[in-house]
């Protein structure tokens, strides 16, 4: 059914008992073209891709829970593609003009809000590494703005402008950047992939790969084997578990990362902001909630949960930031696991065993690159080849020296 | 988390560092396929779900490096002791 | 309006008189009321707007799970939105405003939005609002962020300080209720160190809402008891006002003390709250159970309340919810309310219990007071403005019929407060004895008693309780005996009821959030049919109460209308905090100019003194420029700061540069594998620039290597890596080298250290110095280092330099490097000497060439740097291997190259990208950027560095210097990086 004004008011007037079911909750088949392993944005988004695009309906996605509850749905909502690196920036913008057209394309509210991201500078040597990114962005055609101390308190009087340690100078603004519903990315993208004939399958925890010699030819779930030409890993946080059932050790770790909510309040903060002096970032749900979120933890976690430390560093973030929200209460915190690659930058590539694919190591910013990742993670399963703007993100990289380092900080997945 | 550092005590995890998986051991440099094996012990993760041996740096404390084995899906600490003292594998 | 308060004692102080506001209008409550009991008690019954409809709301219950009476309480820069009116305790002066309405709480536009609730259901802006795409941000996004959120939060920074306290305990006792107290008693009797924490300002939990029996004296006056018992105790530690809100890995709990809510503003030197992070060897889960309501049509009127919370105003606030009451229960629990109530003469219409069957003993005590009591019946909606009038009842031969009532106490069982139990992770298990979750896996060391893990009578309570207590104080290795208190038999029968089929009207499955059974029906049909699916689609528990109350009852909806049992539902993962917590509570003192550190250089007094301009560097704040009067603006000081060392010589404090001291037998042969360049050949008394690489074969640091003795070196690093160098070698030492015979320690704050520089600095250090050492050239030639007694006390001096002119750095202990500033300054003053700052420091290296933090910025190697001639190939060092992988070595990658505007008088940016001439200005053409610019005063033109592929080879072309974002477009000479003294013959002056 077509979602729309009409379709809405006609269900109204019949008491809503004509919706259906959102997506089709199937069954496993024995085999399929493409299984792609993980229920989360990213998977859905690549089924939905391979339908649309490419024509493959035979493809299942295997969710071990229900789709959406890893971190499509703990995440903080932000997209922006306010990237430095060539082989960052144009993948990253692919992705947000993905976002500008998604409702249509979807039929589905994803509530994409364009509201802007706006980084906070306190330095000199903050500004001049913004502007070095934000005329990257121009020279890709990216919309950036360098915004001045006076500029930043008009568009947010609720800032520390008097007190701070220290003091705001500016900010890199991204206007296209913003917000978008988490779950309902999920929801539209299952929604429109199960529509065009793909299985989404619930519950059903992949234990185990099937291989013929060097081969991977289908998975072992907890509802049985089921067979496929070509399967495609993406489950992020547990990336490296999976791939140990191919035998394989990726450059990726598992930290946890927390999000926090507050009780809602009436509209304060008009758009994304990050706390440059601090870990802090913050937006303001249409719910009324500020979601916002800091550091990792920092160490190796699949727990799902973080501790006490993190949210005192988040909270004095924000305090810092913000003095005005101390008696705003904090609602809810949760954690979800990233997989923290060794550059900070994903892996969209073949493994190295013949039939095996893997979509990894989008660390904290998988949210916004669900589009741009289930579209090229689908040309790659459908074409054999990487799509021109994911090309970069290859799995030898780490051996071959070309890494995509953004915050320069090596191998230590805790500090990208 | 509190660890029991074997010179300060049981301490509030935030007054460590973490530095990952302590099973990454510096390949010899003098090898054939030393870059390789640099590459695997630079880049490439266990990552498990479980007892996990990591390193952890003491930095405001005793600036000790320990080995501290810890279930990675609980966050249970199981064993602590001495990097310098841990046999490398 | 009439007051509605009772007779009798109850937990009021009556003798005292507590005047209050409420939407401006005046009211009067006593000490040990709330909120909500003195409106209550006032005859106020509506108090909030709901989220979505902005129905009339009143009390559901009295306590922290309130999801309807939340008020914005304080005004001004303390304004506290969404307060629940059931936790704020009265005080003298307490001003409230309800929120979420316009223009009144009795007359709310917003109820508008009732008439359009056919159209808002779940999932319906998903639906819609797609057309066309610009309008979400312009039109529709604006209106629902208008109309959503609660209430306004201040404006002003939050004038209030907050605290935090660390504690130890053997025992933690959550929740001061029966079995809290019991557990604390039996422990701390023993001796053990005990802390009871509770969210109440009174301890007792129910014993104060009920009207118990303990050893032959009310329950209440068992708790004042033992509580001053508790008090006398010296090992135990009572915190009333104190929520546990987290548990966290280690046995550490998170709990907020609300030291000064109580009264209107702070006393002196009391934090508003206090953060307690508590490490306890036991904890003991006494939190109680939660009544939940039975969802009917209008069960959101004012008027329908948990039938606990009927209780709880009557026997402990003296306060009669209505004039009369009417009961619908599904237990026996719920029949205690409509005893209370007879008791204190208020009128009870009916008794409605939704069971068939109920114990004799009920029903005889029922018709002794003569009241109407209907089995297998329930209420299907009630009537009523803003307010319950009446009931609808439809009985158990299916006949409706209509109750008059100004209340309803509800009573749909009782669910254990397992919150806490799930902070780690562990999972709530059904029990079908109470037809409820029940604490399943249990953190580490934590025990439920009581209500908490089902034990729903008194007896039960007390006894876990105190069991519980004692296993505790066996654990700290102490002998607790325990205590058999006398209680009465209770029955705790129940029915199961969620909701009631065939309702009238709107039934409220989420109070705070208007989910219906309606919301709950449409998700099941459109597939969200797991819990979490069903909280995300309808919003159900996502309120400030986190569906304390609706949870239960929409699962179990679900689990009906999919043909599951609630017990295969699952729940949602209770997470920290258990109730909201102030953010500022979290941040505590690390806010405004305390957020962080401030580290102060030695000379910071007399940098002061001069009206030093400062700024900060990472934690460390330094002298920028030294400005003197005259002077138009700080361009012209830098430039007459770096013409002075350039003809003079200045003074710098350049103490916060990291300084390591590295000891042993073996130090030489360690930093040889720490440094790129060769270290172990250095000759003592000499000093050499190496340069340390992360072992991805990507340069770390920078810096200075001393070599003081034979088996003694000190090194000096950036100032922003200085912690992460530190951390790097003691990883090296004790990780990947332990059997090497070397100590390190850092010596950053010990010592201080000032750059003196320029063509006088000779002269000027001679002049201070005297016989301490021989400066003279031949003795002491470029790069050499010796350690002296200057005035008795040790110092080092190092022929090091930063800016490209003969130069020293003199380092003298810490506290004595403003005495040293002050004795150069003195000596130097018929020299000129100028002090300089960071920003003369900057041109300075950047007229050198010299890579600072833009250019060692985590991405370059060596050979970027220009700094490849300086790697050993004779060695193994860190970073050595992998620094050969192709993408390092290509020969493509950015160099560091100088910079100089064609037009002469042009300015260069930093953040500058670099593209051919005529090329067009995309990413592909992007062959560089510039990553540092100054005004050269030397030069008398900007000059800047920058990478460039295959930059070493372009020298001489021009290229586009491009910043878009500034609007900046510059034909750039691309130069060597070194642009003052490339030969480097003044420095060796």
């Amino acid at each position: 059914m077509r979602y729309s004004l009409a379709s809405l008011l006609r269900q109204a007037c019949s008491g809503h008992r004509g919706w259906e079911a959102a997506w089709r909750d199937a069954s496993p088949k024995s085999a399929y073209e493409v299984l792609i392993v993980g229920g989360g944005g990213h998977g859905l988004a690549a089924a939905y891709y391979l339908a649309k695009v490419h024509g493959l309906t035979d493809v299942a996605v295997l969710e071990k829970d229900c789709i959406g509850l890893g971190n499509a749905g703990r995440n903080t909502t932000i997209i922006r593609s306010n990237y430095l690196l060539p082989a960052n920036n144009p993948f990253y913008e692919l992705s947000m003009k993905l976002w500008e057209g998604l409702e249509q394309e979807l039929n589905y509210n994803a509530m994409v809000s364009q509201r802007g991201v706006l980084n906070l500078f306190h330095s000199d040597a903050q500004r001049d590494a913004f502007v070095r990114r934000g005329n990257a962005m121009r020279l890709h055609g990216v919309d950036a703005e360098l915004l001045d101390a006076r500029q930043v308190r008009r568009m947010l009087p609720i800032l520390d402008f008097e007190n701070a340690r220290f003091p705001i100078q500016g900010g890199l603004l991204q206007r296209r950047g913003g917000t978008a519903r988490h779950d309902a990315v999920v929801w539209g993208y299952a929604r429109a992939a199960s529509g065009l004939g793909v299985d989404i399958v619930q519950r059903c925890e992949v234990t185990g790969l099937l291989r013929e010699g060097a081969r991977i030819t289908g998975v072992r779930t907890t509802r049985g084997d089921i067979r496929a030409a070509k399967v495609a890993v993406s489950v992020a946080g547990h990336s490296s578990r999976v791939a140990a059932m191919a035998g394989l050790r990726l450059p990726i770790e598992s930290h946890v990362l927390q999000a926090f909510v507050s009780e809602a309040i009436k509209p304060v903060l008009p758009c994304v902001v990050t706390f440059g002096a601090g870990h802090f970032y913050v937006s303001q749900s249409d719910k009324g909630g500020l979601v916002f979120g800091g550091d990792l933890d920092g160490y190796n976690s699949y727990a799902q949960r973080g501790n006490l430390p993190t949210v005192e560093d988040v909270c004095s973030g924000g305090m810092a930031l913000m003095p005005a929200i101390g008696r705003l209460r904090l609602l809810r915190s949760w954690g979800g696991i990233m997989d923290m690659s060794m550059d900070g930058s994903p892996i969209i590539d073949r493994a190295p065993l013949e039939g095996l694919y893997l979509n990894a190591g989008w660390c904290y910013g998988g949210f916004k690159a669900t589009p741009a990742a289930g579209l090229c993670l689908a040309h790659l399963l459908a074409r054999e080849e990487s799509h021109e703007l994911a090309r970069a993100f290859r799995l030898d990289r780490f051996a071959t020296g070309h890494l995509l380092d953004e915050k320069g900080q090596g191998p230590q997945p805790n500090l990208h | 988390m509190r660890i029991e550092c074997p010179f300060c005590g049981e301490r509030d995890h935030s007054e460590f560092a973490y530095f990952g998986d302590a099973a990454c051991a510096r390949p010899a440099p003098g090898a054939a396929d030393a870059q390789a094996r640099f590459v695997e012990a630079v880049y490439l993760r266990e990552n498990p779900a479980g007892a996990h041996r990591e390193l952890w740096y003491h930095e405001f404390g005793c600036r000790s490096w320990l080995q501290v084995t810890r279930d990675t899906r609980t966050h249970e600490i199981l064993e602590v002791r001495l990097a310098r003292e841990s046999t490398a594998p | 309006m009439s007051s509605h308060r009772l007779s009798g004692e109850g937990a009021i102080q009556r003798d005292r008189t507590l005047s209050f506001t409420f939407d401006r209008r005046g009211y009067t409550g006593h000490p040990g009321d709330t909120l909500a009991s003195a409106l209550l008690a006032s005859g106020v019954r509506l108090l909030g707007r709901s989220f979505k409809y902005h129905r009339p709301r009143g009390l559901l219950s009295a306590g922290s799970e309130e999801p309807n009476a939340l008020v914005e309480l304080r005004a001004g820069a303390r304004r506290e939105p969404n307060t629940r009116a059931t936790m704020i305790e009265l005080f003298d002066g307490l001003t409230a405003r309800s929120q979420n309405r316009w223009p009144s709480l009795a007359f709310d536009a917003g109820a508008v939005n009732s008439l359009l609730s056919r159209l808002f259901v779940a999932g319906f802006y998903y639906k819609t609002f797609m057309w066309p795409a610009a309008w979400w941000e312009r039109l529709y996004e604006p209106a629902i962020r208008r109309a959503a959120g609660l209430g306004r939060a201040s404006r002003e920074a939050d004038p209030d300080t907050y605290e935090k306290a660390h504690a130890f305990c053997d025992l933690l006792v959550i929740g001061g209720g029966p079995a809290g107290l019991a557990a604390a008693l039996t422990a701390g009797r023993a001796g053990a160190r005990v802390i009871l924490c509770d969210e109440d300002f009174l301890l007792g939990g129910r014993l104060n809402g009920d009207r118990h029996q303990i050893g032959g004296e009310s329950g209440a006056l068992w708790a004042r008891r033992s509580e001053a018992e508790l008090r006398s105790l010296p090992e135990v530690r009572l915190l009333t006002r104190t929520t546990v809100f987290g548990v966290y890995d280690g046995s550490t709990f998170a709990a907020l003390e609300r030291v000064s809510d109580h009264v209107s503003v702070p006393r002196p030197h009391q934090p508003r709250q206090r953060l307690w992070k508590i490490v306890a060897r036991r904890a003991v889960l006494a939190a109680g159970a939660l009544e939940h309501p039975i969802v009917f049509g209008g069960n959101d009127r004012p008027g329908v309340m948990l039938a606990s919370a009927v209780r709880t105003y009557v026997n402990r606030f003296r306060v009669a919810p209505g004039r009369r009451i009417a009961l619908f229960t599904a237990c026996d629990d719920g029949w205690k309310t409509a005893f209370d109530l007879l008791e204190a003469r208020i009128d009870v219409p009916v008794i409605i219990d939704a069971r068939r069957e109920i114990p004799p003993a009920l029903r005889a005590q029922g018709s002794r007071h003569g009241v109407r009591i209907m089995t297998g019946a329930h209420v299907l909606g009630t009537r009523g403005g803003k307010g319950v009038e009446a009931i609808e009842v439809r009985g158990e031969d299916g006949r409706v019929s209509r109750v008059r009532a100004d209340s309803l106490a509800v009573a749909g069982g009782w669910s254990p407060n397992t919150a806490l139990s799930t902070h780690l992770g562990g999972r709530p298990r059904w029990s079908e004895a109470i037809g409820a979750h029940v604490p399943g896996d249990l953190p580490r060391g934590m025990t439920a008693v009581g209500a908490a893990c089902g034990e729903l009578a008194l007896a039960g309570a007390l006894r876990t309780g105190a069991a519980a207590g004692r296993e505790a104080a066996g654990s700290a290795g102490l002998e607790a005996p325990l205590e058999q208190w006398r209680t009465e038999e209770e029955p705790v029968g129940f029915a199961r009821r969620w909701s009631v089929s065939g309702h009238r009207g709107k039934a409220f499955v989420d109070y705070q959030h208007d989910v219906t059974v309606e919301d709950i029906e449409i998700a099941a049909r459109e597939g969200f049919r797991c819990a979490e699916h069903l909280k995300r689609y309808t919003t159900l528990g996502m309120g400030t109460d986190q569906g304390r109350t609706s949870q239960l009852n929409g699962h179990a909806l679900l689990a009906t209308l999919t043909q599951r049992e609630p017990a295969d539902m699952g729940t949602i993962c209770a997470r920290p905090p258990y109730t909201p917590v102030a953010i500022a509570a979290l941040a505590a003192r690390a806010r405004g100019p305390q957020f962080k550190p401030c580290r102060l250089t030695p000379s910071h007094r007399w940098a002061e003194e001069r009206g030093a301009v400062l700024v900060d560097a990472g934690e460390w704040r330094r002298a920028r420029w030294f400005p003197l009067t005259g002077e138009a603006d700080w361009r012209s000081t830098v430039a007459r700061e770096v013409a002075g060392v350039r003809a003079g010589v200045g003074i710098c404090d350049v103490s916060t540069l990291g300084k390591i001291d590295v000891q042993g037998a073996d130090a030489g042969a360690f930093l040889d594998r720490i440094y790129a360049n060769m270290i172990a050949t250095l000759p003592v008394g000499r000093t050499r620039y190496g340069i340390m690489l992360r072992e991805d074969g990507i340069v770390l640091d920078d810096g200075t290597v001393a070599r003081l003795g034979e088996c003694h070196f000190l090194l000096s690093t950036s100032t922003i890596h200085a912690g992460r160098v530190m951390r790097h070698l003691t990883h090296a030492r004790q990780v990947l080298w332990p059997q090497l015979d070397v100590q390190l320690v850092s010596v950053t704050e010990q010592w201080a250290q000032m750059a003196i520089a320029g063509p006088h600095s000779r002269e000027l250090l001679m002049r201070v110095l005297g016989d301490a050492v021989d400066v003279s050239g031949p003795r002491f030639p470029y790069l050499a280092c010796q350690e002296f007694l200057w005035l008795g006390r040790p110092a080092r001096l190092f022929r090091i330099s930063f800016s490209g002119e003969l130069g020293y750095e003199l380092a003298v202990p810490a506290r004595y490097g403003e005495s040293a500033v002050r004795a150069l300054m003195a000596a130097g003053g018929t020299l000129g000497v100028v002090p300089y700052g960071t920003e003369a420091l900057g041109v300075m290296r950047i007229e050198k060439g010299h890579a600072a933090g833009a250019e060692i910025n985590g991405t370059t190697t060596a050979a970027d740097l220009g700094l490849g001639r300086l790697v050993s190939a004779r060695k193994d060092f860190i970073g050595r291997v992998l620094a050969a992988r192709p993408g390092l070595a290509a020969a493509d990658r950015p160099a560091l190259i100088g910079l100089t505007p064609v037009e002469r008088s042009a300015r260069l940016s930093t953040g500058a990208h670099l593209l051919r001439p005529g090329a067009p200005a995309t990413l592909s053409h992007d062959e560089g950027f510039i990553s540092s610019t100054a005004f050269s005063p030397t030069l008398r033109h900007w000059v800047g560095l920058g990478f460039l592929s295959r930059g070493r080879e372009r020298i001489g072309e021009r290229m586009r210097a491009y910043d878009p974002l500034r609007g900046e477009d510059v034909q750039v000479e691309i130069a060597h990086p070194v642009f003052y003294d490339p030969a480097g013959e003044r420095v060796r002056s």
